[in-house]
């Protein structure tokens, strides 16, 4: 394997061996990734990162494959992260997403990598945003990140995106309610795909319902559209309303937005550096178990434990 | 004594055979496994008895062959009267090779034709298209326009033979040559006999080689369907098949109920359409696989038949007997062909042979021992045929009908057959249908659990396949192995560069326009794709036009 | 910090034949295994398998054949792997593969060719034994 500073180079050159390359440091949590990310960041920030999250089968990865294509027309170089989980009995996971976009794979103006879960702590949304930063720094005009919207981690992860669109399929309405908890907030386009079936438009309509609730006093009205991935049909008009969300945040809120978004990554760098230096050190102490079993009899709650250990670190109060 | 204290009386017996007799037996020596089970996963008892058919009703569950329910022969004297058709599945190179391959069958003896074509043509490709590389007729014919078609039927009357297709998403395409070759030879449409396999369905999750989206693919089957009612009456245009799902992975039972439940899918598609359902479903025909238990496999063909006929009736209200007729073609499971010791393929096909021609099959295909390895040669494939011979004249199995029908196992096992398949079909219908299922990989699960437990049983040893994973040689087989000469790729390609130099393009690109504007207004295909062939225009280019509207399929993978 | 390396395999099925039955049931005891698996479904050209196990930065490539275009496609894919540099990832095969065509493809640059029958678990084995080590 080449150094991490070639890697880099091989990156910011556009090289695709490099980029996965890259992509693997980056999803192994490898030692090196930091300096990975330390070298390409300053080319980072020119891609429109766009989320596409929704109920499994709900077109998804067909819907990516159809945006992809609109994107090229336009000139635009595409790059595309699918997350798909993993199991948690034996670590092994299926990664099926990019078949849906098998035929895009041989455009150079392409990249798409699927990634698995790997449940670890806190691993995935970083490691997804870093990996979206790598495609960024390679020169592709547009990220697109897919998950399967469906618990907590994913709502983490689509997180990483600039535009979070949210897709559904007719005949879901209990998907819709059971996931609107997390998401329904964060979305900022509404996508109800599969638009040549039936109830398509009582789907439209729900949704409307529910922002109604909802959104009355945000900038952004995010709108509700109806595609039909297998054909392409509305996915002209998909691209407009991302596009026109990407130039609403450049012009209002693009500097709001991204001070928050640093401070929200330096936020997440911190907690992940001390967090992993603390439990390291415990580690190598052998007290971890220790700590754990006072948790487990109840004897100290983790916020104390946390505390005492962050005293111990650095020596004063916090 | 009444029945019912006959059958307390035998329950009694039995419970006291079991605490005497029995147990001197186990104890001395234990059965071999401590339970015995079918590929479906039944329970297999030790003994049947009369017990286990109590609630059997003659006259409502088995009736008499030609009469309702079916369950012992669509026809009154089955085997008796004319055997089933000996159809061997054949096909590979250039179409001059395949009519050689054919005259040949028909001289030993065979009285139906049944085409493989090559991948490319399936799949709706012209041989020189970039993914037929490699493909051409290396397992099939290779059949890119009517010029192909012409010289496979060449000297061969198609008023004197049958002709079964294996062919789905092209059907149309395929079946338009064939109503253009009777043309050219003076057989009008009303006189051609075959099958088109044209089953889409089982495509989506079984044998995968799709081309169009579900709907439109339906929307092709039902065009077929129509026109075929109308104008070629004696053509099968749907073979609604379980053999890709067994071969696949799935059981007898999924087998079963996944292919019934296809045809319940097409008939509504069809009254959809406006037709009357006495009017196609008389023509409507069945394709299963024959598999290694025999009892099993015999259980699955009889339910098969109780079940489309009470379907027909009681769902769809049918009144022509002929519409509850289920006529079935059989093929021996290619997937239990094994690669080791090959010659012992020869016993296996045999066995399931048996297992059709016992339950009463119209038409069947017995696969040739080296299939596992490559091609069938031409002795291999006699081999096949002689056995299905063999099976009819000198067995005597076929002296009477249904011989087996009575037995308290196989009544029983084709009881639970008929359960386990209603099972299916409730959920099915809750989950809105075929296509819903599909889409949300039902079926595809289903298959690829059934053939992952299959698969765990062999490695694990559970499950005995002879030279596989149990009496192994090491020796090998000497045997030749049939290989098609990479040269036919170059010459089915110069052939067609010709044609398509030499045809009338002009007339081409018309008929092709006029197949666009057609497909665009939704009407039935059938006329301008018979037009459209006629003019030599080719599979790949009328695929093209509905590729181009239709959009193409992606498999639903599960794993 | 931990280090999160898995092995990640591509099964590709090249070639029109649509038997994805062996295919499916080797990626699943591959995930079974815990191992990450990139299955692309039916119908690849050997440009596409190339790319994608570029992309994707495999460790295994397991090629699934049964129509009989072995011979034209095998060489196809090897010599793209090489242009691209992937020569350190491991190549299998399965499938109906003639017994004489095993040396031809073997030379290729193919590691094993698992015939029809092969248990799924000596599969796995073979590939922890065999996978590339990388640092
Ligand atoms: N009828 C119809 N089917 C569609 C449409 N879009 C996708 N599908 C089908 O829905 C199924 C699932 O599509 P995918 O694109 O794999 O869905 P996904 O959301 O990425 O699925 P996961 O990644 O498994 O959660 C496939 O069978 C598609 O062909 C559509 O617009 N109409
Ligand atoms: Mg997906």
């Amino acid at each position: 394997m080449p150094k991490i500073q070639e890697i880099a180079r091989g990156v910011l050159a556009g090289d695709r061996r490099s980029i996965a390359r890259a992509i693997t440091t980056i999803e192994n949590n490898s030692p090196k990734a930091q300096e990975l990310i330390a070298s390409i960041f300053p080319h980072t920030g020119n891609a429109h990162i766009i989320g596409l999250t929704g109920p499994p089968g709900s077109g998804k990865s067909t819907l990516i494959d159809k945006i992809i294509r609109e994107y090229r027309r336009k000139g635009k170089t595409v790059g595309v992260i699918a997350v798909d989980p993993t199991s948690p009995f034996t670590g092994g996971a299926f990664l099926g997403d990019r078949i849906r976009m098998q035929e895009l794979s041989t455009d150079q103006g392409v990249f798409i990598r699927s990634m698995a879960t790997r449940n670890y702590l806190g691993g995935i949304a970083k490691a997804t945003k870093n990996a979206a930063k790598v495609l960024d720094a390679a020169g592709k005009d547009v990220v697109i990140v897919e998950t399967v919207g469906a618990g907590q981690s994913e709502v983490e992860i689509i997180k990483v995106a600039q535009t979070i669109v949210v897709l559904f399929a007719p005949g879901l309405g209990d998907e819709i309610q059971a996931i609107k908890a997390g998401i329904m907030e964060i979305a900022d386009i509404f996508v109800v795909n599969k638009a040549d079936r039936a109830n398509a438009d009582k789907a439209v309509m729900d949704i409307q319902a529910m922002l109604q609730l909802n959104n009355k006093e945000k900038k952004w009205k995010p709108p509700v559209l109806k595609t039909a991935a297998l054909t392409g049909e509305g996915v002209p008009q998909l691209i407009e309303r991302i596009e026109e969300h990407r130039l609403f945040l450049e012009k209002k809120f693009e500097r709001k937005r991204s001070r928050e978004k640093a401070e929200a990554e330096l936020v997440e760098a911190i907690k992940e550096k001390v967090a992993s230096s603390i439990i390291e050190e415990l580690k190598r102490e052998g007290k971890l178990e220790e700590f754990l079993q006072k948790i487990l009899e109840k004897k100290m709650d983790p916020a104390s434990i946390a505390e005492k250990l962050l005293n111990r670190k650095f020596g004063k109060q916090v | 004594m009444s029945d019912k204290e006959k059958i307390n009386e035998i329950a009694k017996e039995r419970e006291r055979w079991e605490k005497t007799t029995l147990p001197k037996w186990i104890g001395q020596s234990p059965e071999r496994k401590s339970e015995f089970r079918n590929h479906s996963g039944t329970l297999i008892k030790r003994v049947y008895t009369p017990e286990d058919i109590k609630d059997l009703d003659y006259m409502r569950d088995l009736g008499f062959p030609g009469e309702y329910p079916f369950t012992r022969g669509v026809h009154a004297t089955m085997h008796r009267g004319r055997l089933w058709t000996m159809r061997q599945f054949s096909g590979y190179g250039t179409a001059e090779q395949t009519n050689q391959r054919f005259k040949y069958l028909l001289k030993e003896g065979e009285t139906g034709l049944s085409i493989a074509f090559d991948y490319p043509s399936i799949r709706g490709y012209d041989s020189d298209h970039p993914f037929s590389k490699g493909e051409v007729g290396i397992c099939g014919v290779a059949v890119s326009s009517l010029k192909d078609m012409e010289v496979l039927f060449n000297g061969i009357p198609l008023d004197k033979v049958t002709t079964s297709m294996t062919i789905n998403g092209p059907a149309a395409m395929l079946l338009a040559m064939y109503i253009a070759v009777g043309n050219k030879q003076g057989v009008p449409m009303e006189k051609l006999g075959g099958t088109t396999q044209n089953d889409v369905l089982k495509e989506f999750f079984a044998q995968k080689l799709i081309i169009f989206p579900p709907k439109p693919s339906l929307k092709l089957v039902t065009d077929i369907v129509e026109y075929c009612t109308k104008h070629v009456p004696r053509w099968n245009p749907i073979s609604i098949s379980g053999y890709h799902i067994r071969e696949a992975g799935g059981n007898a039972v999924q087998e079963l109920a996944f292919t019934l439940y296809d045809g319940i899918t097409y008939v509504e598609s069809c009254l959809e359409r406006g037709m009357k359902v006495d009017e196609f479903a008389p023509r409507l025909s069945f394709f299963f696989a024959a598999h290694n238990d025999l009892f099993e496999e015999i259980a699955k063909f009889r339910a098969a038949r109780r079940i489309w006929a009470k379907t027909m009736k009681e769902r769809f209200h049918a009144k022509n007997p002929r519409s509850m007729w289920m006529r079935m073609h059989v093929q021996t499971a290619g997937f239990t062909l094994t690669a080791q010791q090959p010659l012992n393929n020869i016993t296996r096909v045999t066995i399931q042979a048996l297992s059709a021609v016992l339950a009463g099959t119209q038409s069947l295909h017995t696969n040739s021992f080296d299939e596992a390895l490559a091609l069938p040669s031409e002795e291999a494939v006699r081999i096949a045929l002689r056995t299905q011979q063999i099976i009819a004249h000198e067995s005597g199995v076929v002296n009477t009908i249904d011989p087996l029908a009575g037995s308290y196992y196989v009544e029983n096992l084709t009881n639970e057959m008929e359960e386990r398949t209603m099972e299916y079909f409730r959920k099915l219908d809750d989950m809105g249908g075929a296509i819903p299922a599909i889409e949300k990989g039902f079926f595809q699960k289903e298959i690829a659990d059934s053939a992952y437990e299959y698969q765990k049983e062999v490695d694990e040893k559970r499950r005995i396949l002879v030279g596989v994973n149990d009496y192994t040689t090491e020796e090998k087989q000497p045997i030749k192995v049939l290989r098609v000469d990479p040269k036919v790729e170059e010459e089915q390609v110069t052939s067609l560069h010709k044609l398509k130099s030499e045809r009338d393009n002009k007339k081409v690109n018309e008929m092709l326009e006029k197949l666009h504007y057609a497909t665009e207004k939704d009407e039935n295909l059938m006329p301008i794709i018979i037009d459209a062939v006629k003019a030599y225009a080719t599979i790949g280019e009328i695929c093209d036009v509905l590729r181009k509207i239709y959009g193409e399929y992606k498999e639903l993978i599960v794993i | 910090m931990q280090n999160q390396r898995k092995i990640r395999v591509l099964i590709a099925k090249p070639g029109l034949d649509s038997h994805d039955r062996g295919a499916k049931i080797i990626a699943r005891a591959l995930r079974d295994a815990g191992m990450e698996v990139i299955y692309t479904g039916l119908k690849q050209t050997p440009e596409q398998i190339v790319e994608t196990a570029l992309q994707e930065d495999v460790d295994v490539i397991g090629l699934s054949i049964l129509s009989g275009a072995h011979k034209t496609l095998f060489p196809m894919i090897m010599e793209l792997l090489k242009q691209k540099g992937l020569t350190d990832v491991l190549v299998v095969a399965g499938g109906i593969i003639p017994e004489e065509d095993v040396p031809e493809m073997k030379k290729l640059g193919i590691k094993e060719i698992f015939g029809p029958g092969t248990r799924t678990d000596k599969i796995v084995q073979f590939v922890f034994e065999n996978v590339p080590k990388r640092t």
